[in-house]
């Protein structure tokens, strides 16, 4: 009893005078805070991405089938100068482009009418309907839309009949996928618009019409630029989509299907997004997008 | 706002496809669950509960299952503690740096999946010489867990005053006491609404898990992708389809009340959308 009460103290008191070592020390006590997060991401992160890029530096040994661990351009060599990686790279680009303006226009007119039009209740369910499926079975998903294009599938039963071609199916699948990814900041974004900006446009004359285009559109812009970084790099990373609904290739099937038997070549394939991404990034903080991320 | 008649109405009909294209392809997914064929018939022939039972009996199933709860909750707990220093870092002090926390807590999720995934891969096989498991797994979910934590609490850290932490240690509170009697109380619902996110986010992972997991294991998403294609296992995978779908909702509905209730409308207002998933908050990917 007596030796418990010591070492219960005694571990108190150990307590206590760590306590008092941070006390009025805010240095000691941003690094203590920081050295855990800082470690796992600044060196275990960013280490591994630097590990990818020196990765994409080393090759196959030509008999041995092992990584080579020597300095060779030859992978970036053969992704730039292979006319299939290159239409593979500009293809995603493209597929990344078309599904984000097709997400923007869908995602409008129901984040307007959330921010701007409906009933307090009527926001909070539909707000609730917007999220739910936000992170829910991405890949079942992708599986519910393979089952609704085949060929007795929904779409063939309602008559519409299922695309055909494998770049449709890829930009409605994706389409569908990141959608709430911008619904949620284009709603945020028309959220901060004071009602009084719009009233004021209209009492000056102002149609629907053009306060859309010279009002709305305009004070909206970074928060659809801030969802777009969403939808981009979520297709410039996917391999499942076209993998499950299309016999094409995007940049992550040819990563997909290399990482196993030529690692290098993999790595510096995974390059190409990264760049892209950076240079979006870039643009995406010049527009004003980080605040509404 | 005022729309005029045929403005409001052609607004609510695009609300209304809107909403039928996000449900539709949940509820035909739902349907194929209770479908007593064994063929992606539509439409189903006839409806039965069969395929549950079977599903529940699926030893593949139900050990991914397990994976996947294991490896979310190690992943979960992970992303706590590093999501939570990390805001308490930035929310309450000054320091050179400090704008990048934020950027290097979003990276993972920013950048596509593949690239998260090849690069903690090279980095274990080529660098580290650790074969892959649950555990590399794991390190990856935690990675791209922590931001979806950082986010929610640094959200609640903002909106509640530091002259409260202030006032208990001017009362003689020391470091420790401070944190336990005044900031975590403070942060507590946050702290469950981005552990709830968080954990919904591991469940669902498949991108990264691909380049992670070791050879022979099954996360949920995993199993799926390797079964998705079985004709023998078709109404077993729906049936697994429509419990994915349904289990990772339950999360996100609950940290979405949580963080309702307390901040109400201003959650929204506080911009950012997604990683703080709710209080319509703040950033993205999952995959």
């Amino acid at each position: 009893m007596e030796a418990a009460d010591v070492t219960a103290s005694a571990r108190r008191s150990a307590g206590r005078r760590l306590a008092g070592l941070f006390h009025g020390r805010p240095r000691l006590q941003v690094g203590a805070l920081l050295a855990g997060p800082i470690g796992w991401l600044a060196i275990g992160y960013l280490g591994s991405l630097l590990v990818l890029l020196v990765t994409a530096f080393w090759s196959l040994g030509e008999l041995s089938g092992e990584i080579e661990h020597t300095f060779t351009l030859d992978n970036f060599k053969t992704i730039v100068e292979s006319p299939v990686y290159r239409e593979i790279a500009g293809r995603t680009v493209a597929m990344a482009a078309a599904v984000t303006v097709a997400d923007a226009i869908l995602a409008f007119p129901i984040a307007f009418f959330m921010a701007k039009v409906a009933s307090p209740r009527v926001k909070g369910l539909l707000v609730v309907a917007v999220l739910l499926p936000l992170w829910s079975g991405y890949l079942v998903k992708v599986y519910t839309w393979r089952t609704i294009m085949s060929g007795g599938g929904v779409l063939s039963w309602v008559g519409l009949g299922a695309p055909t071609d494998d770049l449709v199916r890829i930009w409605l699948v994706m389409t569908y996928l990141w959608l709430p990814y911008m619904i949620i900041p284009l709603y945020a974004g028309l959220e901060r618009i004071p009602n009084s900006v719009l009233s004021a446009s209209e009492d000056l004359g102002a149609g629907p019409g053009y306060t859309f285009r010279r009002v709305i559109l305009p004070l909206v812009f970074p928060a659809m630029v801030a969802g777009s970084i969403f939808t981009f790099s979520l297709t410039l990373g996917d391999f499942i989509t076209p993998l499950l609904v299309s016999k094409t290739q995007l940049i992550g099937n040819v990563v997909y299907s290399n990482f196993t038997t030529d690692l290098p070549l993999a790595a510096a394939f995974s390059i190409v997004p990264i760049i892209v991404m950076v240079l979006y990034l870039l643009i995406a903080r010049r527009l004003g997008a980080f605040e509404h991320l | 706002m005022r729309l005029s008649r045929p403005t409001g109405i052609l607004l609510r009909l695009g609300v209304g496809l809107t909403l039928l294209f996000i449900y539709i392809p949940l509820v035909v997914i739902g349907v194929y669950a209770f479908s007593s064929a064994t063929t992606l018939e539509w439409p189903p022939p006839g409806f039965t509960l069969e395929w549950f039972s079977k599903a529940v009996e699926n030893a593949g199933a139900r050990d991914a299952v397990l994976t996947s709860v294991e490896v979310g909750l190690i992943a979960t707990a992970l992303a706590l503690v590093l999501g939570t220093l990390a805001s308490l870092a930035v929310a309450r002090h000054r320091f050179f740096g400090r704008e990048t926390i934020s950027f290097l807590v979003i990276l993972p999720i920013a950048l596509p999946g593949i690239v998260t995934g090849i690069a903690l891969n090279s980095t274990f096989s080529q660098v580290l010489g650790i074969p892959l498991s649950l555990l590399t797994v794991v390190v990856g979910h935690a990675t791209f867990c922590i931001v979806v934590v950082y986010n929610n609490v640094i959200a609640r850290l903002r909106r509640t005053s530091a002259s409260f932490e202030e006032a208990s240690a001017d009362l003689g509170a020391h470091t420790w006491q401070t944190f336990r009697f005044v900031t975590l109380p403070n942060m507590r619902t946050a702290l469950v609404a981005g552990a709830l996110l968080a954990f919904a986010l591991s469940f669902d992972e498949i991108i990264v898990t691909t380049f992670t997991i070791g050879a022979g294991q099954e996360t949920l998403p995993i199993w799926f992708f390797n079964n998705f294609a079985r004709p023998n296992n078709l109404p077993i995978v729906n049936v697994v389809a429509l419990f994915v779908i349904v289990a990772s909702m339950i999360p996100v509905y609950l940290a979405h009340r949580l963080t309702r209730d307390e901040e109400g409308a201003a959650g929204a207002r506080g911009g950012g959308a997604i990683a703080g998933g709710d209080a319509a908050a703040e950033a993205t990917a999952a995959p």
